[in-house]
């Protein structure tokens, strides 16, 4: 191959004025890092109440659990933020529009709520699926101490459920910090985004996604060493995740 | 004695076959038209060059590959030997040219602004304090950068992944500028829903930018070859007939018009045809 290897461009200045390509990958880092940590949280709050929705008795609260799924499951991530960040803003009244699309950093914002609701059609799944897998007489148990049904959920099986379910979660999580590569389609310029800037500008396309690959790769093994250690010192004996 | 073929040109005699790198949607440049073909103002010169390419081989036949290439694809593709030259819009400057070399420019470029006629902006100073968008990684959202900094104009950049989302900005009033090759604005313009709605500013934030024909770096015999091609095709005139071709008629496959007839600089760099990467050099 005819390819002219250099390392060094890391280091050297890059053109928007200021630092150097690797300033300007890690400040894509860092927009990674503050999007897919923004989306997670929202991917928690959202899957959990819709993954409660979807374990409860209730025929019509449970299919609006299962409508909210299927919604944000069924359509291709990159199709969505499309959707949120162009599509929405000129359904609503025009000046809400306008104030939506001159929102400073609107496309932070729309990608963090954009990967956080499809991952929390992700989270519901394996929450309810968690809530599912507990034995019955945790619920009766609940129940028999007097118990409300939001208590026996606060008390018992949340706290059961979301054990179960953490090696799950980590993968998910793992996810929503590639999903948010996806992105730059509305103008984010995260890592990705900095990557193909870095290869535009110099042409080192080798050495910019080497680079990106290696911090991705980074955040996930900060995230999995992470996640095991929650495992670990949530884990209860006897269960799947116990010793 | 005949020289000992070496590099592309061995490659091509051996092969019997050229691979063209083609943009999908760099209009006029290289594009594709309703038989999903490549075709526009630098397939019709690299087809000129593979005419020249032929004759230099003395082959009866020679085969044209076509392959597509994006931004990001266009030096790994053409480093690992898939396609041979890359006929499209691609600047040409100082520090691409560490990378792979160009042939003689085929089309000069100022980076400059589109707006909605109704926004009555008549001057870069006029943008300040609004939110002006270009596209990542051009060297044109560089050059806004630099001019917000140095005039002070206090101006909200917001980068876009591509041009056609950086003029979709525009358009749904998002942002009331997009800084761009004038070029490529004088095309989404054409074809976009309300030509007549919009104006491509006078100001420009650079000099005019060259825009060349990429080949592999380290390969004197080809680049010989190629350039002697692009620069008899230049000055003798064919060149003007086919910018004129692309530029300042109706192109396919909708009819657009660019309406942009050849610069003076241009017209001088046709004269004098170089591979210089300094914008100083075409005057």
């Amino acid at each position: 191959m005819n390819y002219n290897w250099n390392w060094h461009i890391f280091f050297e200045p890059n053109p928007t004025g200021a630092g150097t390509y690797l300033d300007l990958l890690v400040s894509g880092l860092w927009l990674t890092i503050k999007t897919a940590l923004l989306a997670w949280v929202i991917a928690l709050i959202f899957g959990t109440i819709i993954g409660i929705l979807r374990s409860l008795p209730s025929k019509t609260v449970s299919w609006i659990g299962f409508a909210y799924v299927e919604f944000f499951r069924n359509m291709p991530l990159l199709v969505q933020l499309f959707l949120w960040f162009f599509v929405l803003p000129e359904l609503l009244p025009r000046t809400a529009g306008l104030w939506l699309k001159q929102l400073p950093n609107a496309p932070f914002w729309t990608a963090a709520i954009g990967v956080g609701l499809f991952m929390s059609a992700r989270v519901a799944v394996q929450l309810a699926a968690g809530i599912a897998s507990l034995p019955r007489g945790q619920k009766q148990a609940a129940t028999a101490l007097g118990l409300t049904t939001t208590q026996g959920y606060r008390y018992v099986l949340l706290p059961m459920a979301f054990r179960i379910i953490m090696p799950p979660l980590t993968s998910e999580f793992l996810n929503t910090v590639k999903n948010t590569s996806v992105a730059i389609t509305i103008g984010l310029i995260e890592l990705t985004g900095q990557a193909r800037a870095m290869q535009e500008f110099s042409f080192q396309v080798f050495e910019a996604f080497t680079a990106a690959t290696i911090m991705y790769l980074a955040i996930n093994i900060i995230v999995v060493t992470g996640m095991r250690f929650l495992e670990r010192s949530l884990a209860i004996p006897g269960y799947i995740t116990g010793k | 004695m005949a020289q000992e073929l070496t590099g592309t040109l061995k490659n091509i005699k051996d092969t019997g076959a050229i691979t063209l790198g083609f943009r999908d949607s760099s209009i006029p440049f290289s594009y594709l038209d309703d038989n999903q073909k490549p075709i526009g103002y630098a397939m019709d010169i690299c087809y000129k060059i593979v005419d020249a390419v032929k004759k230099e081989l003395k082959l009866d036949k020679l085969e044209v590959k076509l392959n597509p290439v994006t931004s990001s694809t266009r030096i790994p593709l053409l480093a690992n030997g898939t396609i041979d030259l890359e006929c499209g819009s691609t600047t040409n400057n100082t520090e691409r040219q560490k990378q792979i070399s160009y042939t003689n420019t085929h089309f000069l470029t100022a980076s400059r602004y589109v707006t909605k006629k109704a926004s009555k902006i008549n001057s870069i100073d006029e943008l300040k304090g609004k939110s002006v968008v270009s596209t990542a990684g051009t060297t044109n959202i560089k050059q806004l950068t630099e001019a917000n900094a140095a005039r002070s104009l206090n101006i909200n950049i917001i980068p876009a992944k591509d041009h056609a989302e950086a003029f979709l900005m525009v358009e749904t009033d998002r942002a009331v500028a997009f800084v761009m090759d004038d070029i490529l604005l004088a095309s989404l313009v054409a074809g976009s829903k309300g030509p007549g709605d919009y104006v491509i500013s006078k100001d420009a934030f650079s000099k005019p930018e060259p825009y060349g024909i990429m080949l592999r770096k380290d390969d004197p015999a080809f680049k010989k070859v190629v350039d002697a091609a692009t620069a008899a095709l230049y000055t003798g005139g064919e060149g003007q007939k086919i910018y004129d071709k692309w530029f300042t008629q109706k192109i396919p496959p909708k009819g657009l018009n660019l309406n942009t007839p050849i610069s003076a600089e241009l017209k001088n760099e046709f004269a004098k045809p170089s591979d210089s990467p300094d914008p100083d050099s075409y005057k």
